[in-house]
């Protein structure tokens, strides 16, 4: 089915698949005018989506190796690059990043930055190396590079570590949209997601995730935009919102001080009384707010993580050569750029949407019997993502009055906005697609690294291919049952656990991977150190900060990678140095990694 | 020194110049983040607000692409480049 011609004809493929999308969307429109009610496009959307990513797993399904752990690495550059956005930008990107930036301004920017900063690192330092290497997974190039079982064993633990942190926060996504869409509790909602995720998956490995993930992206993409673009030409902000929103930036900052934002507070005693998980606006919207250290090691924290993240990493094992694996970072941040560069838009729009006097949906200054009156306030007052209260008794609404989930920035402000329920639908559609294609990337990278990695080059290397590709779906299905049973928990929120993901990664990975290919001198027992003592100095540092420690150098729980990687890479450094030097086959095989032309270390491409 | 050498040394030259880059509007430009905040940027926004939210981030896809051409042309250069393989 899915063979040689069908990479020939992927444009026209995807074209195809793009319009069906678009006129889906515009049947839904015509849908709503007819009578269709607000729930019934919520359930079509998620389930014809959803449908069509389990069409394309089950198409794609393969019993070979190649196919199943690199997508049989022919996956064209810009194909690749949307793979590759899909994999990346999650519930977390989708559904709460505006919603970050719509509460805490210039402070949590500093992750638009990190998170897109981080593919320079991949591109210069990881990538082209490593799709020469021709390894299956990460851990595969840490074990082959040093050499060891314990080497191989300790880059698992690392993946597992990070990916499982990060996968267990995806499904929670995928359950929160599945339950509001589907009108369903959570704790089922979940596992209806884990499924979606799983028919992607499991036939088809790492080809079926590639081609759901394209689509994913087309999906996702579609519907974080349009409502943007639709919202700005309605609110006559300008028809292209990212070179002309200056204006609204400047009247947040004007109605911040009209409304004495950071002079009036609330007391203890009030804030209690607000549900938990909403927040009032008490950082400035566009104004620096934020120490340079505070931005600046977030930053650092989530770049030097994207460069050690192995479910991005692996995503440049599928291309065909080392030259693509380069250009496909390009195409992958410029695909990421698009939605990264139009959420502080979304958050401007609809901030201001709310508290500007003069716009007929602001709130702020309407009396607060009014605001309780509007329907959107009580459909998301209802959903626990809105609150108002008269705390200063004055009966109107005062900007410290209104409170919101982050949530409900990107889910509610269509609706706010006046958008017809199709966008709500839509929207849906993309968050779910966001965290799904994640969520699947996620669970093949920790599977793949058992299957292959544990199992095949451990434990029992002369498995045949037949069995160890059941091994790895069976891996897979109970890592995804394993995440959504933590998951259904509600343990973390969904960014938390992200950015700890990110963290873990780099405390482990970082310095292993970078010295593997730029140092040459770097040795087994080096990387043994770099990973453990790595890894096991960040996660210390966590615990202490979470049971109260005061940490140092203002590392926060939300950086403690930058402390565990400057520990892996003295460590690593320091060891490697008192221990001999890596044999000469070892220092020529760095070599050839070092050059694109000729055979790649492992297999045959 | 050898083939392998030199092409060594260029693509590490490249390296460093690209990282060079990579700093300054990843980590560089933001330890004046209050001073350039009163300094009009692209657009009519305030020049940090536009960093943060598009200009380190354009810059980053541009870096990227540059940096893919310019190590084709030193691979190319020595005769590394892989035969075939590009789309």
């Amino acid at each position: 089915m899915i063979k040689g011609n069908f990479i020939d004809n992927l444009p026209k493929v995807y074209g195809i698949y793009t319009g069906g999308f678009l006129a889906f969307i515009i049947i839904m429109a015509i849908g709503e005018q007819m009578g269709m009610t607000a729930k019934t496009i919520g359930i079509a959307f998620v389930a014809f989506t959803v449908a069509i990513y389990a069409i394309i797993g089950y198409l794609s399904r393969t019993a070979q190796a190649d196919a199943y752990y690199v997508a049989g690495r022919q996956v064209p550059t810009v194909f690749n690059g949307m793979a590759t956005a899909a994999d990346w930008m999650s519930g977390a990107s989708f559904v709460a990043m505006a919603g970050g930036i719509y509460f805490k301004g210039y402070g949590y920017m500093a992750l638009l930055v990190g998170w897109t900063g981080g593919y320079v690192l991949v591109a210069s330092l990881l990538a082209p190396y490593l799709r020469k290497f021709g390894c299956y997974t990460v851990p595969d190039f840490i074990g082959t590079r040093y050499g060891g079982n314990l080497s191989r064993f300790l880059a698992v633990v690392v993946l597992t570590v990070a990916s499982f942190t990060y996968v267990t926060a995806q499904i929670n996504a995928t359950g929160t949209i599945a339950s509001v869409a589907l009108d369903i509790p959570f704790q089922y909602a979940v596992y209806v997601g884990l499924v979606s995720i799983l028919l992607c998956s499991m036939l088809g490995g790492m080809r079926g995730v590639t081609w759901t993930q394209v689509a994913q992206y087309i999906v996702l993409i579609i519907a974080y935009l349009l409502p943007v673009f639709w919202i700005s030409n309605k609110m006559g902000a300008g028809f292209f919102p990212h070179f002309m929103l200056a204006d609204e930036v400047a009247r947040i900052a004007d109605l911040e001080a009209q409304f004495g934002l950071g002079t009036v507070t609330n007391s203890a005693a009030d804030l209690a009384t607000v549900p938990k998980g909403l927040a009032g606006i008490t950082k400035a919207h566009s104004a620096v707010n934020a120490t340079p250290w505070a931005f600046i090691s977030l930053a650092l924290a989530m770049m030097m993580g994207t460069a050690s993240l192995p479910h991005v990493m692996m995503r440049y094992f599928t291309t065909p050569s080392v030259k693509a694996a380069r250009k496909s970072v390009g195409w992958s941040l410029f695909f990421i750029f698009l939605l990264y560069s139009s959420a502080p838009m979304l958050a401007t729009l609809s901030k201001l949407s709310l508290i500007d006097p003069n716009l007929a949906t602001g709130i702020i200054g309407k009396s607060i019997s009014e605001v309780q009156a509007i329907d959107w306030y009580q459909n998301w007052n209802q959903a626990n993502l809105m609150f108002v209260s008269d705390f200063n008794g004055n009966g109107t609404l005062e900007l410290n009055e209104f409170f919101m989930g982050g949530k409900a920035v990107v889910l509610a402000t269509p609706e706010i906005a006046g958008l017809p329920y199709v966008i709500s639908g839509l929207v849906a559609a993309g968050g779910m697609a966001a965290a799904m294609s994640t969520a699947d990337g996620l669970i093949l990278a920790i599977a793949n690294a058992l299957s292959h990695d544990l199992y095949y080059k451990i434990i029992d290397p002369k498995a045949e291919t037949a069995k160890r590709l059941v091994v790895a779906r069976v891996l897979l299905v109970v890592i995804g049952f394993a995440g959504a049973t933590i998951a259904a928990m509600e343990i973390q929120g969904i960014l938390g656990s992200v950015i700890w993901a990110f963290d873990f990664a780099m405390s482990g990975l970082f310095f292993p991977l970078v010295l593997g290919v730029w140092w040459k001198r770097a040795n087994r027992e080096g990387a043994i150190a770099g990973m453990a003592l790595g890894l096991a100095s960040g996660m210390g540092y966590l615990i202490w900060v979470r049971n109260g420690g005061s940490g140092f150098l203002g590392i926060t729980q939300l950086t403690f990678g930058i402390f565990g990687s400057a520990v892996s890479l003295v460590s690593m450094v320091v060891v490697s140095l008192i221990t001999s030097e890596p044999d000469a086959a070892t220092q020529k095989m760095v070599d050839e990694v070092r050059v694109p032309a000729g055979k790649s270390i492992l297999g045959k491409h | 020194m050898s083939k392998q050498a030199q092409h060594w040394e260029k693509t590490r030259g490249l390296l460093m110049v690209t990282l060079a880059i990579w700093f300054v509007f990843s980590i560089g430009i933001f330890l004046f983040g209050a001073e350039m905040e009163s300094v009009g940027g692209p657009f009519g926004y305030p020049l940090t607000y536009w960093f943060t939210c598009q200009g380190s981030l354009g810059i980053f896809v541009i870096l990227i692409f540059w940096f893919a051409n310019r190590q084709e042309k030193i691979d190319e250069e020595f005769g590394f480049s892989e035969k075939g393989g590009d789309d």
